[in-house]
């Protein structure tokens, strides 16, 4: 099935400045692969200064945003697209800025309905105007152990880290600090490590299979995520079709309460009682040879490249803004 | 207009779905022992950042070959092509090509070493001579001897092969005698096998230090006594910013030292032309080793190479190169002055690529690179030069390659990103438990050899 000739140029953009580029390299180098095996031209490109040149020249393309971390994610480039009228996939900055920081994200899907583990978001300045001593003492009264810290706005697990008492908080702090200003402290969760992409073909938004994540070291950490061999995957997840249900609904709700687009992940746990807990979302999950996404499509039986070939359609299709002429005069 | 197949739009229903139960590695099961731990890092991934050139990368190795004379170069090579084209491009000798081997003594000769070309054997670079040298002469198990810190693709080497690394301290002169029989002492009586010291005497990677030539005469009495065979790195012997180079190890013990050099710093790293000079009885082996490796090194590479020298002045060539790289050291250190934080020390090379800092007690280089990065400066956290885990209170900067501005900015960057650092141990406290403390062997952890 040939797309060629229903398509307009793609425009695939990976890299960028954030801690993830190299991720965003390979989720980049994936998708131009499968989408060129559809027969779509795709032109690969970074986020620097000749980026708005080359879409003035490529006057009828798309973009397809597969930047991780911030600029991709956090809606800073959306916003850009938007303004001078160039279709992208995936959703809009405004939605992104509420998904991608992990303490606003998860108070918005809270007052939605769904659960959440407890949260206290504390930027650093917190620590210096109030000290650390008091502010340790609080959170472990108010979390309590074990509890999960990590950078407000990142992906990868970048930062992370799990704490289980509290001589550890203050260098778990620092860690998650070493990525942002704004930390998150959440209550630990203990259960089954599952994701959930949603995708919308056009026909409205779908809940792909659950993937059940089983890292061999026991955390799913950036190690874990990247390299081929180090995590086991379950897709669809060990679990039986009510507790499936019940985290295709949570992945449903997250998309549609965050006013997401295309394309969404949700990471969520799996309690001993079978109730899934949000974690968070991603608008722009990883494309790696070792990522959730493209094992849930393969699983569905969709082929990544026609997919990614719908959400371009779907993208160029909504665009009814007419384009400011980027051409140098 | 296009057509779908049925199956392609259905919703995905679950009973009807076949479970994947993957490792996404077909072969997970089927590595040797050896490849084990070559994992993904986050730290190595920020590397891919410092490519950008909004950040200024302290982190990089390359040789800044901008002042390299392309039209010679050029012209060389074209002569190459057209007049030994055919010989150049066929297989060739596994010791390596004659030419080269005599014009390999005649460089060495610089640093006081008289050689035959017969002892010399050429290889893919220097790293593929030393991955040879541990090939032929380490077990797994057996223990090799690194300063502290060492260079990082060493230490490359001799995990592959599966080595324990027991690193000596070094001071100001490098390589510290007493230290080095201490550790002698303490793995003779644990029973162990000291197969080799690896040692780089010359403007050291990353430390920056030289050993003097009491300290080379001192280190070889030690080595002698303990029968202990030197494996001497060599790659910045001749690019020292003072005076005449300090007689190589080599030249002072003949049956004791192996050499290895290597034309990537002092012509370019392209070529992948370096060299292991042994006594014959090694040679022997290492060239049945090459040739098992590779049937023989690039004869076109050594070809150019050989051409370069014999067409240019070379010497004139080094010359040019050791003045922009003093040009950078002068700027690294102004910087380094200017701007790091009250605590911070570090070493003053006289000659290589490299400055090696220490920071304050608290802050920790491989914690820090993160924010580093956004704050668009790149340096090597010490760690990654270490085999069992230190190395955190420590980085590497390198001056090879930006200019002498963008050198002095990215010291601005790094005194910044330091301040900020010292701000937080003040909020979180002194106390703070790096997991590095406990980390062992990890995985290599600095950039590629393609990074700036």
């Amino acid at each position: 099935m040939d797309d060629n000739g229903t398509l307009q140029t793609v425009i695939v953009l990976s890299g960028g400045l954030s801690h993830e580029r190299d991720v965003s390299l390979r989720s980049g180098r994936r998708v131009s692969q499968a989408l060129r095996s559809r027969g779509i031209e795709v032109v690969e490109s970074d986020v620097d200064s000749t980026l708005l040149t080359q879409l003035g020249e490529l006057a009828d393309s798309v973009v397809f945003p597969l930047l991780h971390g911030e600029a991709g994610e956090d809606g800073a480039l959306r916003e850009v697209f938007e303004l001078i009228g160039v279709p992208f996939v995936g959703s809009v900055g405004s939605a992104c800025r509420v998904a991608f920081d992990k303490s606003i994200a998860t108070t918005v899907v809270r007052s939605a309905g769904v659960r959440t583990p407890a949260q206290i978001a504390l930027p650093y300045e917190t620590f210096k105007e109030l000290g650390a001593p008091i502010l340790v003492k609080a959170l472990g009264d108010q979390i309590g152990f074990p509890m999960m810290i990590k950078p407000s706005r990142c992906g990868s697990a970048l930062g992370c880290s799990k704490v289980t008492r509290a001589a550890e908080l203050p260098g778990a702090m620092v860690g998650a600090y070493a990525y942002g200003s704004v930390a998150v402290i959440e209550e630990f969760v203990e259960g089954t490590e599952v994701a959930v992409a949603v995708v919308d073909r056009g026909s409205g938004p779908l809940a792909l299979p659950a993937v059940e994540i089983r890292p061999e070291s026991g955390v799913y950490d950036y190690a874990a995520r990247y390299t081929a061999g180090a995590t086991r995957f379950l897709c669809p997840a060990e679990v039986t079709d009510d507790v499936a249900g019940g985290c295709a609904d949570m992945a449903l709700r997250v998309h549609r309460v965050l006013g997401l687009r295309d394309l969404s992940r949700t990471d969520m746990i799996i309690t001993g009682e079978g109730e899934p807990v949000f974690l968070e979302v991603n608008v722009a999950p990883g494309m790696t040879e070792t990522s959730l996404v493209p094992l849930a499509v393969e699983t569905a039986g969709w082929s990544l490249g026609k997919m990614c070939a719908d959400f371009v359609r779907a993208a160029s299709a909504r665009d009814d803004v007419k384009a400011i002429s980027l051409a140098v005069p | 207009m296009s057509e779908t197949s049925p199956a392609e739009h259905d919703e995905p229903v679950l009973e009807r779905l076949h479970r994947q139960d993957t490792r996404l590695d077909h072969y997970i099961d089927r590595y040797a022992a050896r490849a084990h731990g070559m994992t993904a890092s986050a730290i190595r991934a920020l590397f891919a950042v410092a490519n950008r050139p909004e950040v200024v990368s302290l982190a990089g190795g390359m040789p800044n070959i901008t002042d390299l004379p392309l039209d010679v170069v050029g012209s060389v090579l074209n002569e190459l092509v057209l007049t030994d084209g055919r010989r150049a491009m066929q297989y060739g000798s596994g010791q390596g090509e004659p030419a080269i081997r005599e014009a390999i003594c005649e460089l060495m000769r610089l640093e006081n070493i008289t050689a035959h070309p017969d002892d010399v054997m050429v290889s893919v670079g220097s790293q593929q001579g030393l991955d040879l040298l541990t090939r032929i002469f380490c077990n797994p198990g057996d223990v090799v001897i690194c300063e502290a810190p060492s260079y990082v693709g060493a230490l490359g080497v001799f995990r592959s092969y599966q080595c324990e690394v027991v690193h000596v301290a070094m001071d100001e002169q490098g390589l510290n005698p007493s230290a080095l029989a201490d550790a002698l002492r303490a793995l003779r009586r644990a029973g162990r096998t000291v197969k080799l010291l690896y040692t780089i005497p010359n403007y050291h990677n990353p430390a920056g230090v030289t050993q003097s030539l009491d300290r080379r005469l001192e280190l070889l009495q030690l080595a002698e006594r303990a029968d202990l065979l030197v494996v001497e790195d060599n790659p910045y012997g001749l690019l020292g910013f003072d005076g005449e180079p300090i007689p190589a190890l080599r030249s002072l013990n003949e049956h004791q030292v192996i050499y290895l050099g290597s034309f990537s710093k002092t012509f370019a790293p392209g070529f992948r032309v370096g060299w292991v000079l042994a006594p014959h009885a090694v040679r022997e082996k290492l060239v049945l080793a090459q040739e098992a490796a590779t049937l023989c090194p690039p004869v076109f590479s050594q070809s150019a190479v050989a051409a370069y020298l014999a067409n240019h002045d070379w010497r004139g060539q080094i010359k040019v190169f050791r003045e922009m790289y003093r040009e950078r050291r002068d700027a690294m250190i102004s910087g380094l002055t200017s701007h790091m934080p009250t605590g911070t020390t570090w070493t003053y090379p006289e000659g290589g690529f490299f400055v090696w800092l220490t920071l304050p007690p608290g802050i920790d280089s491989h914690a820090m690179l993160p924010r580093a990065v956004t704050a668009r400066v790149a340096y090597v956290p010490g760690t990654a030069f270490y085999a069992d885990g230190f190395g955190s209170r420590h980085m590497r900067l390198s001056y090879c390659f930006p200019t002498p501005e963008r050198i002095i900015e990215g010291t601005r960057r790094l005194g910044e990103v330091l301040e900020y650092e010292a701000r937080m141990l003040e909020i979180f406290g002194t106390a703070v438990e790096s997991e590095n403390d406990r980390r062992a062997l990890g995985p290599r952890e600095a950039p590629g050899p393609d990074q700036p």
